[in-house]
């Protein structure tokens, strides 16, 4: 039987890669062990807690459940992609900094990535509009309030007109 | 997860000529977000996936006033919990679309993957044969359309052949004098539903008899069930709050739930009661209104 690797071509935080990958490769392992894209987690495993959740073409998926011969030709946002090349963070990153958002950190990237795709889709989200599209993003140490809040203040400063 | 061989169809004409030349070791992909659980927990290991994720063909929301809705297979969750179309024709959908899995998950997963993955715990099952669903599965040898509850044959397993490809889900237009309602009962909206229900009610027009119902529900049965004798019930009767009552109580006794992490069979048949109390109030206040 034929599993021999097969090249993709996929845009990573603005770079182009091709890799040379076997088909049972999913998204997560590409962007850790192939690209070195460490700041996605691996955790769970089975598309439950949210910790690998990557922007795909402007959506957030699970990236331990997408294969990664299934985003060849497309673009994908890591969290290292957040922040502008000189180290400037975007705004969220800094909204979560001000409110303590992060306990041991390790859902966290997910979580910035999923509230990055939903201010990003939604121009002023409700409070029930943040905790439905964040439902998919587990926290263990239970930090819930604080990363509501940091999202909370970023479409506040939406509104004021501040950013 | 075990290696296997990978086509990337383009086109349904091409994913059904290789289905049918690897149709005994193969699988079809669409998105993946129950299968590749299913293949790194290696509960199954086929040799070859053949991914039709990228089919435009199979992605589309189409609607005509005679012959109804089509959904192709390939929609993903996100897709129809938030087109205009199904929000302002069959909200149901819409509503039910919302609380299945994640918003990571209804981003990349489809319908058609979802209705053949057949989890008697899945959302989308229940809505739509309450709408009156059909689908249409095609193969190289030609193509059949079969009603969605004649589908589903027990846990994980369906009608399909392993040549077969769903390509799109079919609806009558909405029925006049009807509402339809979804409630689900869970412990967090993203998690597993201990119960989900969807109510169908149609009233006789300019009266509150109602003339027709149907039930079905999720994860109290190996399938997703059809409590036809609750709906029996409520048929030419005015629904007082003691005949919803009664066939609630009939719909629980209809249901075959088991004991699992989530809930007892014992909780998740008092749940029915409820949810179906719940759902059809609502639904038939909506029918009399519609």
């Amino acid at each position: 039987m034929d599993s021999s690797k097969k090249t993709i071509n996929v845009k990573v935080n603005g770079e182009s890669y091709e890799v040379s990958i076997k088909p049972k490769m999913t998204l997560l392992q590409l962007l850790r062990n192939e690209l070195g894209l460490t700041g996605t987690k691996q955790a769970c495993m089975d598309n439950s807690c949210g910790a690998c959740t990557v922007i795909v073409n402007k959506m957030a998926v699970k990236a331990c459940s997408v294969l990664a011969m299934q985003v060849n030709g497309k673009e994908v946002t890591t969290v290292e992609g957040l922040a502008s090349k000189d180290g400037k963070l975007s705004i969220l990153q800094e909204a979560f900094l001000e409110h303590s958002a992060f306990q041991c950190g390790f859902c966290s990237p997910g979580k910035l990535m999923s509230s990055t795709a939903m201010l990003d889709e939604l121009e002023n989200p409700t409070e029930e509009d943040i905790r439905r599209d964040m439902e998919g993003n587990l926290c263990r140490c239970t930090g819930y309030v604080q990363y509501l809040e940091a999202i909370k203040s970023v479409v506040q400063k939406r509104k004021e007109g501040k950013i | 997860m075990k290696d296997f061989e990978y086509f990337s169809a383009g086109s349904l004409q091409e994913a059904c000529s290789l289905i049918s030349q690897y149709k005994d070791v193969g699988k079809i992909l669409a998105g993946g977000q129950s299968l590749i659980t299913l293949l790194r927990q290696k509960l199954i290991s086929p040799t070859c996936l053949i991914d039709i994720k990228g089919l435009k063909e199979l992605d589309f929301i189409e609607f005509d006033k005679k012959s109804g809705l089509r959904i192709g297979a390939l929609t993903t969750h996100r897709a129809i919990e938030k087109s205009p179309l199904i929000q302002e024709k069959y909200n149901v959908l819409s509503e039910m679309e919302k609380s299945v899995a994640s918003v990571q998950t209804r981003n990349w997963g489809t319908i058609g993957g979802n209705l053949c993955s057949a989890d008697p715990i899945g959302d989308p099952a229940p809505s739509l044969i309450v709408l009156g669903a059909k689908i249409k599965l095609v193969s190289a040898k030609g193509e059949r359309v079969v009603a969605l509850e004649d589908f589903f044959t027990d846990y994980f397993t369906t009608i399909i052949e392993p040549d077969e490809i769903l390509a799109e889900i079919q609806l009558p237009p909405p029925a006049p004098n009807t509402a339809v309602e979804y409630m689900k009962f869970a412990t967090i909206e993203a998690g597993i539903k201990i119960v989900s229900t969807s109510v169908a009610v149609t009233v006789e027009a300019g009266s509150d008899v109602c003339k027709d119902a149907k039930i079905v529900m999720s994860a109290v049965a190996p399938v997703p069930l059809i409590t036809k004798k609750a709906a029996e019930m409520l048929k030419g009767k005015k629904l007082t709050d003691d005949v919803i009552e009664e066939a609630a109580k009939m719909a629980a006794s209809e249901t075959d739930p088991t004991t699992d992490v989530h809930a007892s069979a014992e909780y998740r048949k008092e749940i029915v009661k409820v949810l179906v109390k719940r759902a059809t109030k609502k639904a038939f206040e909506k029918a009399k209104k519609a």
